[in-house]
């Protein structure tokens, strides 16, 4: 055995470990990172952070994603902001906007509307400025869908609803099989519609769809009675007996919280109940919480290797943490550098400061554990 | 340990009781297996065991069933659910989250085991099943066989003393079914825990059965005893004690070895036989494709008047229906197909065998045109499938598929009749006219869905049929099948046959290979690494070998049939 001294020692030990089930980040590190970063898009307009963004999130994403099914959304996140940028240019063009500009592009013919459609214009003038403003809204929107789909690729979503409390974990369980049901139909669909070339028939159009809809739908029920009948066998739903007081106690805690959390919500709202409203939400939560404590008590269920929140977990939420903090901050102090200015027309500039806290985002691909295959896929990505 | 006392079972809207006076205890620690034909309500009588009849599925139970001491009708399935572990017939169906380890967690955690028991059991469970490997996998990306030890383990987590398994063989290649059972076994021997079983493929299980549980017909009473003096009654059986029943060999054998022992003297009165060959039957194609255009006469030829030669008789190459060369496919990353050539002539029976994923499945797709060749080409019929659109392709090839249900869209087999007519341009009335024929007695007013398997099957195949197509694919048929829906099977595949039509067949059974196919393709990897007459490539194989080639082996016998017509030779 050789003795390594001082840095040697020192870069192994920085090294991410391979991922196995035991150093498994919590899910929900991932998601409070990818949050932070779409809080930070949310925060500007300027193309260049923007591009920042999804680069620092799709690197993230390339760098730690396993080969598991659901880490295969990332591509389908991007091809919605893709597609939610042209449907965003579409409407400026087609339905005009109300920014006034100097630059006309083209013009559109305008369809002539009645006089009770006033403010209502379908077609007419396109300017320079109108396009590049919906296009900067467009890419908002979508770096924040890309920011939601890096999370959705890289955290199992079913061990984030493992981390719901012990009373509400039925209902994690029913979304997890509800969303386990997505890809199972979309695979009946393929094969209905390979069915369907097999006695000669085409594959497209409505028709098709009208007459695979039915067969998908009922080998969707068969598969959910099916599997709710293996749950039942398995034990789902076993609950403890409780003391008919605690039950009762339950029930009057969770309904009186969340009654409280209404009337709490509705004071703040309205214009005149500013003064009860605050209190009211606070005690109405308290008692919701306190009765979904005691409700867990009905449950018998244990949890198998729940993930730890450990130093790397915390690394990871706190990147995407203090990128949101550091974009908040930057644009209470230099508004004009994170939303460029549309009237008149600039070019974007990059600033170097909010630039640079995008990129603390990056840490995630260097602390978390590295899952085994990806080296595998990222060759292929 | 699992007692039924005067059990009957009644669906509603059923006309009779689907079990009916079920009187019977099975002792702790025995392996079950329940046989009988398809409909007999084995699954009824397996579900009765886990509660899910009548508390999930509905119905009415009278009589008494106790489990471990706790009676059903007072017990919820999930209040049986740290006694009994219960497997459905289909594994996918039995998931309830996404990884193997989660998964085989997920019993125990809603029996509210502590954390560290938890741990340690899935720990062992995953090296009885021989699963460790496997242990971060997502579900979705298993194979079939390992779908089916992950289903099995997730229930022996929670240490039930009893296990119930429908069909855990069904879908199974022989290799995988044979790691499922010895893992059923050992379960047995070394932690005594009770295993009551359904199966239809009874040359894979029955050997190791302690007791048989015969139900011989809807709502007669069931038979339990030792397997071989059940399987002398039981309208059910292997190849094996069919060949014992043939010859009057006592007790009957139910493994090879037994057989083996006995068959010395067989062996020898067999000796100056010969197996019948099974050659190509010269028959013409059936349909009426346009054949090459007669060659013109030359211009010499026209010259001097002369007429075409008639043409000749065609060769075995110019008979081909289908050829597909150097084949390859791509899935994504998966070479699923790599360099396939196979050739296949009107009247020839090819039996595609290999283990699950080894592109069997991908094949037939690639050969009915679903699939197009990324490498390689395909002919059939003269044409390119995949570019040919599905309205003409279906008059050269059909295929049924795994799930047969998948072709049947209609409300009623008349409709579905009526559907195939106009899809395949067919004369009205040809479609129902072939479903009389593999089907008789089935009205027309049904619906698809209240057919059994076999039945289903058997309409799909007639829907195919109608358009005539010269090359029919099947993948997969014997799913779910009971001997005597295999046996009406397999006539009428023979049939086919002889009239001219090229069946591809893709299963696991090998049996079913036995008495069909002229030639056996076995495809592993992708690729093709044997491909030969049934005979030569089968029986020196010890996956594949039907068990009457076991039995007589080095002697090429393949099925009972083959033997019962050389002893009545003999006679």
């Amino acid at each position: 055995m050789t003795r390594s001294t001082g840095p040697a020692r020192l870069r192994p030990a920085l090294r991410a470990p391979a991922a196995t089930r035991g150093n498994a980040l919590p899910a929900g590190a991932w998601w409070l990172w990818a949050l932070g970063l779409a809080t930070a898009a949310s925060r500007t307009t300027n193309p260049l952070l923007l591009g920042l963004l999804v680069g620092v999130a799709g690197y993230v994403v390339a760098a730690r994603r396993t080969d598991a099914p659901w880490a295969r959304s990332y591509g389908a996140f991007i091809k919605l902001g893709l597609f939610v940028v042209a449907v965003r240019l579409v409407f400026t063009v087609f339905l005009g906007s109300p920014l006034p500009g100097t630059h006309t592009l083209f013009t559109v013919p305008e369809v002539p509307l009645p006089d009770w459609a006033q403010g209502v214009r379908i077609g007419g003038r396109v300017t320079a400025e109108q396009v590049v403003f919906a296009l900067y809204e467009g890419a908002k929107l979508a770096t924040l869908l890309i920011c939601v789909g890096a999370a959705n690729s890289l955290a199992n979503p079913a061990r984030l609803l493992k981390s719901l409390p012990g009373a509400l974990y039925e209902v994690g369980v029913a979304v997890v099989v509800a969303m386990t049901f997505a890809p199972n139909m979309v695979a009946d669909v393929a094969r209905l519609r390979t069915a369907r070339r097999l006695r000669g028939r085409p594959t497209g159009g409505v028709r098709a769809v009208l007459q695979i809809g039915l067969p998908v739908l009922e080998g969707a029920l068969e598969r959910s009675v099916a599997v709710a009948a293996s749950m039942d066998a398995r034990g789902y739903g076993r609950t403890a007996q409780v003391p008919p007081a605690v039950r009762r106690t339950t029930h009057v805690l969770t309904l009186g919280g969340l009654l409280g959390v209404c009337a709490g919500t509705y004071g703040l709202l309205a214009a005149q109940g500013g003064v009860h409203g605050l209190p009211l939400l606070l005690a109405g939560l308290v008692a919701a919480g306190a009765g979904l404590r005691l409700g867990g008590r009905r449950t018998v269920r244990t949890r198998y290797r729940p993930d730890r929140w450990g130093l790397r977990a915390w690394l990871v939420a706190g990147s995407g943490a203090s990128v949101a903090v550091l974009m908040i901050w930057a644009g209470a102090a230099d508004p004009e550098a994170l939303r460029p200015g549309v009237l008149p027309l600039t070019a974007p500039v990059l600033p170097l400061w909010p630039a640079a806290a995008v990129l603390i985002g990056l840490l995630p691909a260097a602390v978390a554990p590295l899952p085994p295959s990806s080296s595998d896929s990222k060759e292929h990505a | 340990m699992i007692r039924f006392e005067q059990v009957s079972v009644r669906y509603d809207g059923a006309e009779r009781p689907t079990l009916s006076g079920v009187d019977l205890t099975i002792p702790e620690g025995e392996l079950v297996l329940a046989v009988g034909p398809s409909g007999v309500g084995k699954s009824t009588l397996l579900g009765a065991v886990s509660g899910l009849v009548p508390h999930f599925t509905g119905g009415v139970l009278s009589g008494r069933v106790v489990v471990g001491g706790r009676d059903t009708s007072t017990h919820k399935p999930r209040e049986l659910a740290d006694l009994v572990g219960t497997v459905g017939q289909d594994p996918l169906a039995h998931f309830v989250t996404d990884t193997v380890e989660d998964e085989l967690a997920y019993g125990m955690e809603s029996l509210g085991l502590a954390p560290d028991v938890m741990r340690r059991r899935v720990e062992e469970t995953l090296d009885l099943l021989g699963l460790a490997e496997l242990r971060d996998r997502p579900i979705a990306t298993l194979s079939g066989g390992q779908r089916q030890r992950v289903a099995i383990g997730s229930v022996l987590t929670p240490h039930p003393r009893v296990l119930v398994l429908d069909e855990p063989t069904s879908a199974l290649d022989p290799a995988a079914a044979e790691d499922v059972l010895a893992v059923l076994q050992r379960l047995v021997h070394d932690l005594g825990t009770t295993v009551l079983m359904a199966e239809h493929r009874l040359e894979r299980v029955v050997q190791y059965a302690d007791q048989v549980l015969l139900l011989p017909a809807p709502g007669a009473a069931p038979v339990l005893g030792a397997p071989a003096d059940v399987m002398a009654l039981s309208p059910v059986r292997p190849p094996v004690v069919d060949l014992g029943r043939l010859v009057g060999w006592d007790p009957l054998p139910l493994s090879v070895r037994d057989a083996r022992r006995r068959a010395v003297d067989l062996r020898e009165r067999l000796a100056d036989v010969d197996p019948p060959e099974r050659g190509i039957p010269a028959a013409a194609a059936p349909a009426p494709l346009p054949g090459p255009a007669a060659p013109r006469p030359g211009l010499l030829g026209r010259l001097l008047g002369r007429r075409p030669a008639p043409a000749p008789a065609p060769a075995p190459v110019a008979g081909v229906v289908t050829r597909a060369e150097g084949l390859g496919v791509r899935h994504g990353r998966v070479q699923a197909l790599r360099g396939v050539t196979l050739s296949v002539a009107p009247g020839e029976t090819v039996a595609l065998m290999g283990r699950n994923g080894a592109g069997k499945s991908t094949l037939l797709s690639t050969l009915v045109g679903t699939v197009r060749p990324s490498t390689g080409s395909v002919l059939v019929g003269g044409l390119q499938p995949s570019g040919t659109p599905p309205r003409d392709m279906v008059r050269r090839v059909g295929l049924v598929p795994q799930e047969p249900r998948d072709l049947l869209y209609a409300d009623t087999v008349a409709a579905e009749c009526a559907a195939a007519d106009s899809d395949a341009g067919a004369s009205e009335g040809s479609c129902r006219a072939l479903v009389s024929e593999l089907l008789p007695g089935v009205p027309d007013g049904v619906h698809p869905r209240d057919l059994s398997e076999g039945q289903r099957l058997a309409l799909a195949l007639a829907l195919v049929l109608t358009a005539r197509p010269p090359l029919l694919l099947l993948d997969e048929p014997t799913r779910g099948l009971d001997y005597a829906a295999k046996a009406r099977l397999v006539g009428v595949l023979r049939r086919l046959a002889a009239e001219g039509h090229a069946i591809v067949l893709a299963t696991h059974d090998v049996e079913l290979a036995a008495e069909l196919a002229d030639r056996v393709v076995i495809l592993a990897d992708g690729e093709v690494v044997a491909d030969g007459p049934t005979r030569q490539v089968v029986v020196s194989s010890p996956a594949f070998a039907p068990q009457t080639a076991k039995i007589l082996a080095p002697r090429q016998w393949l099925t009972v049939s083959q033997v019962r017509g050389a002893l009545e030779g003999l006679a």
